[in-house]
Parts: structure tokens; sequence; C-alpha cells
């Protein structure tokens, strides 16, 4: 069943809808429709075996929805999720979810909120192991917790602690080791170091790259820090109002946006190296989720729009290894991007 | 003589076992019309310097010491009555998250015009005309319209906006401006910046802004001064401190930054975590996580050295100034 040189992570055309209704009484006292927030509107994407995938876009684009649809935190509406050849939505026993869940752990944004304040380190980091029943007995358990915890650069005596006495980038640490205490292949991170400040930022991203060295891991990696993006990813997929409007590989990303909305996103990085570039303000505003514009949801925003844009969704077509949803780059009627601090 | 003196100041919270100093004897200055940028990490006591300013230090929070002069007035010591009136009439304020800056139970134009009537002795009518050309000036669409909606139903980045005019509806010559696009999207970010720094402009309006990022720092202020464990370690103009910072902390605080361009090479990260307060050690209190630290930083606290147009707390610097 497995093949292992497919893709670890295939995600076929994934849709997410909330109901975001009035409740029912008022809404057929007040003839109101059911309204529906699509959260991911067919997103398509695969992650190789030891490789950093990431999707950045602004709040509300649907990036935290597809790390907990890949996850199997939620349920696709529409579409699948492919973990090593395999679908979870379709299995449906737990002795056969189990050994693929071990597989794929999640550490995320909040350090303060991910970490149970009343337990000990010992039992947040044995959490996996004693879910998945992985060891026999209890000095085998302190025995893999202490090592979990040397891995990301703690001290196996911190086992004993709690929670409160860490810093934020400890904590961090701690949820690392957790998500580790599983042998996982794949993490997903969803905004790993947003609640950190920048010194302690770059020691969890250098330990993070290290223990994908180290143990071959496979990561989708969730941002809205470009900056942070360029760093890490071996891939990355843009994001706006619930689609993907390109993927490409990082440096390409970077050196040859395609996607209007890339561009924009690349102009708003602020310029620490003080080149003298001026950010570029852009006008607008992310619409609402709710109520998404017609055509290219983008077309609000975009200097390059015209009629066709405001009309027609435009489908994703493939560009060198890449994919980009957009007339004006496939009717070929974008200026090439010029930005000075990046090079060639 | 600057607008804003702020001279060894020093803020205490009282615990049971003894007084936490949050901010440490710092000395800044802002001039009419300057942006001055206030970053470090948190806990580094930037936004309690901020409240200090406008009197807003939460009991049982207090200033110890140090002297705060506005306009060459002492402000530290006025009462209660006093600062409010100094608040919004003389500083304005503009906070992280706008939702809690505006009353959600009044229009946007209601609390605009309350403010400027509060501040002013314009008529309600001239209040509310002052009102709308603020909101048209912070660039909110459709301002004759939405003057009358409620804070919730603006978007974050146009609920800044609002919270920006409240902050100049009064024309204050001073804005303490503490992480104003932290909670904001990035493209919402450059737009908040460039209206900050247009009303800068325009006005002659000193800004001090707080905030953690260093990208905002160097689009926006003209000098700046880093924080650490409630010190600062450096101040100075905003290009030669990015460029080549001569304190450590702030040298490995700009190495830890991921660039675009940098390829592949792990990051430069400062080990260890800033002391919290109850545990800041003497000498100077970065000096555990230095990699320059030598006998002298254990023992004795480096002062800002100034050297051309910018200063530090380093007796590194202090050595090489001697050595010249």
């Amino acid at each position: 069943m497995t093949d292992s040189s497919g893709p670890l992570i295939e995600v076929r055309d994934l849709v997410k809808t909330y109901d975001v209704s009035r409740p029912w009484l008022a809404r057929v006292l007040e003839r109101l429709p059911v309204q529906t927030l699509k959260a991911v509107d067919g997103v398509k994407f695969t992650i190789r075996r030891g490789e950093t995938f990431s999707l950045v876009g602004e709040s509300g684009c649907g990036k935290s929805s597809v790390a907990r649809l890949v996850v199997g935190l939620d349920r696709p509406t529409r579409g699948s999720v492919l973990f090593d050849g395999m679908d979870l939505a379709g299995l449906r026993r737990r002795s056969d979810i189990a050994p693929i869940r071990r597989r794929m752990q999640m550490i995320f944004q909040d350090p303060y909120a991910s970490l149970n304040p009343r337990w000990r380190v010992e039992d947040i980091v044995a959490e996996p192991i004693d879910a998945f029943g992985l060891v026999a007995n209890r000095s085998e358990r302190s025995g893999k917790v202490a090592e979990s915890l040397r891995q990301v650069g703690l001290s196996p005596e911190d086992a004993r602690k709690f929670p409160h006495e860490f810093s934020g980038g400890q904590r961090q640490r701690i949820s690392i080791a957790r998500a580790l205490a599983a042998n996982p292949d794949f993490l997903v991170c969803d905004e790993p170091t947003s609640a950190l400040d920048v010194s302690v930022q770059a020691q969890i991203l250098n330990l993070m790259k290290d223990l994908q060295q180290r143990f071959g891991l496979t990561y989708l990696f969730i941002s809205h820090d470009l900056s942070v993006v360029y760093h890490v990813s071996s891939r990355i997929g843009v994001m706006y109002l619930g689609r993907l409007c390109e993927i490409s590989a990082a440096k390409d990303l970077f050196r040859r946006p395609q996607h209007p909305y890339t561009r924009l996103l690349l102009d708003t990085i602020p310029d620490v190296e003080m080149t003298g570039r001026e950010r570029v303000s852009v006008p607008g505003e992310v619409p609402d989720p709710i109520d998404p514009p017609p055509g290219c949801s983008f077309h609000p925003r975009c200097p390059f729009a015209n009629e066709r844009c405001r009309q027609e969704d435009p489908t994703p077509v493939q560009r060198g290894r890449g994919m980009v949803a957009c007339h004006a780059v496939e009717e070929g009627r974008l200026p090439p991007f010029k930005r000075s601090d990046l090079g060639q | 003589m600057a607008l804003l003196e702020v001279d060894r100041l020093r803020v205490e919270f009282p615990t049971r076992r003894r007084a936490l100093v949050a901010v440490d004897d710092i000395s800044l200055t802002i001039e009419a019309g300057e942006v001055l940028g206030v970053v470090g990490e948190s806990g580094a006591g930037k936004s309690v310097t901020g409240a200090a300013i406008i009197g807003l230090i939460e009991p049982p929070g207090r200033v110890a010491g140090g002297e705060i002069r506005f306009d060459g007035r002492r402000i530290d010591h006025l009462s209660d009555e006093e600062k409010r009136r100094i608040r919004g009439k003389e500083i304005g304020s503009v906070f992280q998250d706008p939702l809690t800056s505006l009353n959600p139970l009044f229009t946007v134009g209601q609390q605009l015009v309350e403010t400027i009537l509060a501040h002013s002795d314009r008529s309600a009518d001239d209040a509310r005309r002052h009102a709308l050309r603020l909101l048209e000036d912070v660039g909110i669409p459709a301002a004759a319209h939405r003057i009358d909606s409620y804070p919730h139903e603006f978007s974050g980045g146009m609920r800044q906006r609002v919270v920006i005019a409240l902050a100049v509806c009064a024309g204050p010559r001073l804005i303490i401006a503490d992480e104003p696009t932290t909670a904001l999207d990035v493209s919402i970010q450059a737009q908040i910046i460039a209206l900050l720094k247009r009303l800068c402009r325009d006005q002659g309006t000193a800004i001090m802004l707080i905030t953690h990022d260093m990208g905002v720092i160097a689009e926006t202020a003209d000098r700046v001064a880093v924080m650490y464990a409630g010190r600062i370690v450096e101040v100075g103009r905003v290009r030669q401190i990015l460029r080549a910072p001569t304190h450590p902390y702030t040298t490995g605080l700009m190495d830890s930054i991921p660039r675009l361009g940098h390829d592949d090479a792990d990051l430069a990260q400062i080990d260890g975590a800033m002391p919290r307060l109850h545990e800041i050690p003497d000498g100077c209190a970065f000096h555990s996580r230095c990699p320059h630290a030598f006998d002298l930083c254990r023992r004795r606290r480096p002062v800002l050295q100034t050297t051309g147009e910018a200063a530090a707390a380093c007796f590194l610097f202090d050595q090489e100034r001697s050595d010249d």
C-alpha cells in the first residue's frame, strides 16, 4: 500500500465549508437564507518526503483550516487528504487510524495555550507515548521522555517541572518534544514561532531544521511571515481567501513571483537592511469570506484586473515547476517583477 | 529643548518579597516632529516606559524615581486630574488592540466628537465636521457614511485608523504608539505605517513608536532605543543602529532576523532568554548570554557611552573607545 517514491501527502481538491447562519428559529422568523463560509475552496497540493512545504497568507485565508484538515482534526466537506497513499477519511476502525495518527503530529502557535498547566512536563511529553502504547513499562517511558527532551535542547530534569516554569521559547521546545515522542514522519507546524521574540524564533527555527535533517521529517509549515517562510521552505503555496493562488519552489517564488497577490505580499516585507526601498502600500483589505467577490477573489485589490477577472474564476495552470491561478499570468499581460534587493 | 525628556526613569512593581524593577534608570529624549522607535523583546520594559509617560501605570506599580518633562514642564508627579488633561490634548496614544481603545456601545462619530469637545471649545456641529475630516484624513472610505457606524462594524485595519483619528483629534504634539501594527496583517501594516508617517510629517507630531518589530522601526523611526531587561542598551540614528550595531545584544537581535536572499545557513541565534524581572543578574543584564562577556561585565553595570550619533551601554564599546 505504501509507495516510498510517491509524495507523503497528497491533498486533492479540498473544500471545507462552515455553516455560519443565524440560529434556526431566528433564521426562519426573519426569513434569512442559510449562510455558509467557504474556509477552504478547492485546495490541491502535494508534499514530498523530507521537504518543507509552507502555506502563507493573511489571517482568514484558510491556511490553518488546511492544516487542521491535513492532520484530520476536521473532516473535509469535499475532497480528500492522502497520507502515504492512504485516505484517512476512508478508515473507520480505530485500530486502522491510530498507526497513521502516530506518524503525523502537530505543533501549535501559542505555547501558553497548547500545554496543560496542571500537568508535569513528563506527562505532557509522554501523552503520545501513552496514547499509542509505544512503551512497555514506566522506566522505558521516562527514558523516552528524557530522550525527547534532550533532542530539543532541554534537560531530562525538566521533566519534573510544570509549564509555567518555562519561557515561551522553552515551552515551544516542550511541544516539539511532545510531537517527537511519537516518532513521527510528518509534522504540521501552525505558526510555531509567531508568539515568540525574534531571537528565540531563531533558536526554534534552527532546532526544527536540525531535527528535520536528523530524523528525515517532512514539514507542513503555516506562517504569515514571509521572511521566516523563505528561510525554512522547500516549496511554498500562497493562499488568498480559501484558495491557492500560486505554488512554487521557495527561491523561485521570491525571485520570480507570478501571481499579483504574491507580488503584493513580497512588497510588504519590511526593509530591515534599509536599502532605501519604499514599502509599497497596497490599497484595500481581504474581502469578507462569507460574501466573496465574483470571478477572481483578488480582483478588487489587483492592479492588473480586467473584465475577465471580475467575472471568471481563474483555473490553476502549471507554470514551470509551480502552479499559478491568474488570468493575467495566463494571458501574459503581467509586467516582469522588479526588486533590487533580492538579486537574480 | 526637546519636546519630551525622560530622565533616569525608574518604575517599580512591589511584590510581597521585594519591588520588581520594570524600568531601570532610563533616559531618553524626543524632539518635536521626531519618530523615536523603542524596540525590545517582550518584558523588556518598553510598554511600561510608554505607560509611565502618559501616566497610566497601573497601581501598585509606580514611578519610583527620575523625571518626565514635557515641553519643559514636569509631568510625572501631577495629580490624576492634571494628567488626564494632558492625555489626549498634549499626548495621544495608540495601542495594539484597537478594540480595547474603542467603546463598543458608541458610534465612532460619537466617540470622536466627545473627545474633541473635551479638549476644545468647538461647537457640537463644528466638532462633528472636524471628526468627519479626521476620518477622511486617516483614510476611512465613505467616511460620511461610516461616521455613524459602531466599532464592531469595522475591520481590524479600519478600527486602528479610527483609533489613530481619536489619538490625533485634539492635535497632540506627541503620540505614544504601542505596537500599533502588531495585530494587523502585513498588507494593512504597511498602510498604517504610511499613515503615521504622513501625520508626523504634515502636522509635526512627534511619535514614540514602541514595537518588537525591527522592520517597522526601519521604515518609520528617525532614532531608535533598544531596550533589554528594563534598560536601554543602545540608542542612536536608525540607519546606524540597524546597519552597524555596537551592543552585542543589538548585533545578535539583528542577526537573528531571517532575511530574504540570505540562503540556507542557520540563523544566528542568541542562546538563552531574557532574564525575568526577579532574576536580573548583577552587572550587565545581558552578560550571561553575551559571547564577549568578561569579568567586569559580571560585576559592574555599564552606562551609555556616546560616540558620534549613537550610544551603547557596554564595556566592550567603552574599551574600544579608550584604545583609540
